[in-house]
């Protein structure tokens, strides 16, 4: 029997312009064209002002580690525990959960407030999935 | 909402709490509302008013035989019931119904019947938080703790205190499934599950159910057990998803709904006898006192560590047990209301004493929901 995967996002009509963001190596926010509030998870309208006015741009990429769990029981399909399910705040200013790479998934090594740039991890053909690293420098 | 119009005059949880293999769970709803409508010396018939969450309002109906007016099939998490409460009062005092039955029901641990949760993969849920290894509540609900503990200074041993005093509440209850005293180290030796949180501070999983009726107060006088008065209520929601959370340093739905129900209920914090917070995870508890404005979020670690909340301190919270000790079936809500209604008609098995208004606040989803509810026995 095939190993269980992980889950996979399936995308909508209203968050496409994400994962063809994340496919192309690009971290996609929205903001609003009339009151300029920038908002995550994606929708074709301001959720501060209703505005229907709103612009896909690329987000820098960079962020801090806002909160965190390092979970060891039970395992998500597709994971090895145990590995940390981290919540990063945006230089942007929406947070979005992710994983964290090239760090060790410990209490130590993760540091509340640490910097973080984001990277991109390819599940198949069409889906690639935003995580984080620590910045460098 | 005017104080004190409508009560609770029938009150029971399923005659077993626990690991109960033999029933199912639309069975188990069933059980308890017949426990509860034998406690208000009712008949099936009297009902006119139903609400329920998870199972629809037709299928609990349909399968009690009951012919109602008004539902209500709200389902936001496990304080649901609490949002109940709330709606069934308005209900009567607006005339729609005279008699509401409130059901919950879990087959939580043996799954008899019950659907499993799943996540749809085109959700925003699926999309933006299953990827990244979330799998149920125990990698969901502490997600905001190691914030809250860095902005407020709250310890590991403080939160392991939780579980602690609980357990000596669950110690006076027969019906708690762990009753065993713990200490903090027991607490911080036990199994990791999800960083910050150990196995003895998370919740149990077991199956059970329990059911309310509800009437107007003029009505509630000439009923078997002494009336519990619904004297205020708040509700709200924010987010199915606990990454987009407002602020991981408070729940933006506890600070709606508990203030909204102290104003309705037109009371103070020191008026407050008796708490429940519902407590999925050891945290909940310290946001609860914070949110609801009892003391600053910076205190709740000490005031709970310091034995404030355990059997004969001046805060008695969580009274049975709570989620950690005495049952949780997945949705909690309905057994913090129950308890409320123990202690507020002076039979609870660790009762109270001269306990006079009980405050019942819940939590639905991971900080998706909030119900709560402020009950007297004094009109």
């Amino acid at each position: 029997m095939a190993e269980p995967q992980r889950a996979r996002p399936k995308p909508t009509p209203e968050t496409q312009h994400f994962w063809d963001g994340t496919k192309a190596g690009e971290l996609r926010l929205q903001r609003c064209d009339a009151c300029a509030h920038v908002f995550f998870p994606p929708r074709p309208f301001c959720p501060s002002c209703a505005s229907r006015k709103v612009s896909v741009f690329k987000a820098s990429g960079k962020g801090f580690l806002y909160s965190y769990v390092i979970n060891h029981r039970p395992a998500a399909p597709g994971f090895t525990p145990p590995y940390a399910i981290a919540v990063v705040e945006l230089a942007e200013g929406p947070r979005m959960m992710s994983n964290m790479i090239d760090c060790p998934q410990t209490p130590e090594a993760l540091e509340l407030d640490m910097k973080l740039e984001v990277a991109f991890e390819a599940l198949d053909d069409k889906i690639t999935l935003p995580v984080f690293r620590p910045a460098k420098g | 909402m005017r104080s004190n119009q409508v009560a609770v005059v029938g009150a029971a949880e399923t005659t077993e709490l626990g690991v109960i293999p033999n029933v199912s769970q639309l069975q188990l709803h069933a059980d308890a509302a017949l426990n509860a409508i034998a406690d208000a010396g009712l008949k099936l018939s009297d009902i006119d008013g139903f609400a329920t969450a998870v199972e629809t309002p037709q299928q609990v109906c349909h399968y009690l035989g009951i012919r109602p007016t008004w539902v209500d099939g709200t389902s936001v998490g496990g304080c649901s019931f609490m949002l109940h409460v709330r709606h069934a009062a308005a209900a009567i005092e607006a005339g729609l119904c005279k008699t509401v039955l409130i059901t919950h029901a879990e087959s939580g641990k043996s799954m008899i019947g019950k659907a499993p949760r799943s996540i749809p993969a085109d959700s925003l849920q699926g999309q933006f938080e299953a990827p990244f290894g979330v799998y149920g509540p125990p990698s969901m609900f502490p997600i905001p703790v190691l914030r809250f503990m860095k902005t407020y200074g709250i310890t590991h041993e403080q939160l392991a205190s939780v579980a602690v005093v609980q357990r000596e509440w669950a110690a006076k209850n027969p019906r708690a499934m762990m009753k065993d005293p713990i200490t903090v180290a027991d607490v911080l030796n036990s199994r990791m599950i999800a960083y910050p949180f150990r196995l003895l501070q998370c919740c149990l999983v077991t199956d059970g159910g329990g059911a309310l009726i509800l009437t107007s107060a003029d009505r509630a006088k000439d009923f078997p057990r002494k009336p519990v008065y619904i004297m205020g209520t708040g509700e709200s929601v924010e987010t199915p998803m606990v990454s987009q959370m407002e602020t991981f340093n408070s729940s933006r739905a506890f600070k709606t709904a508990g203030p909204l129900a102290f104003k309705e209920a037109g009371i103070a914090h020191k008026d407050v006898d008796h708490l429940m917070i519902y407590d999925a995870f050891a945290h909940l508890p310290l946001f609860g006192l914070g949110d609801l404005g009892f003391m600053p979020h910076e205190e709740t670690g000490k005031f709970i560590a310091d034995g404030n909340t355990r059997p004969g301190a001046k805060l008695p919270l969580n009274t049975n047990g709570g989620g950690l000790s005495y049952m949780h079936s997945g949705m909690y809500g309905m057994y913090a209301l129950q308890e409320s209604v123990r202690q507020m008609r002076g039979i609870a098995p660790a009762q109270v004493p001269n306990a006079k208004i009980s405050v019942c606040h819940g939590v639905g989803g991971m900080f998706a929901a909030s119900g709560t509810i402020v009950f007297t026995n004094e009109r």
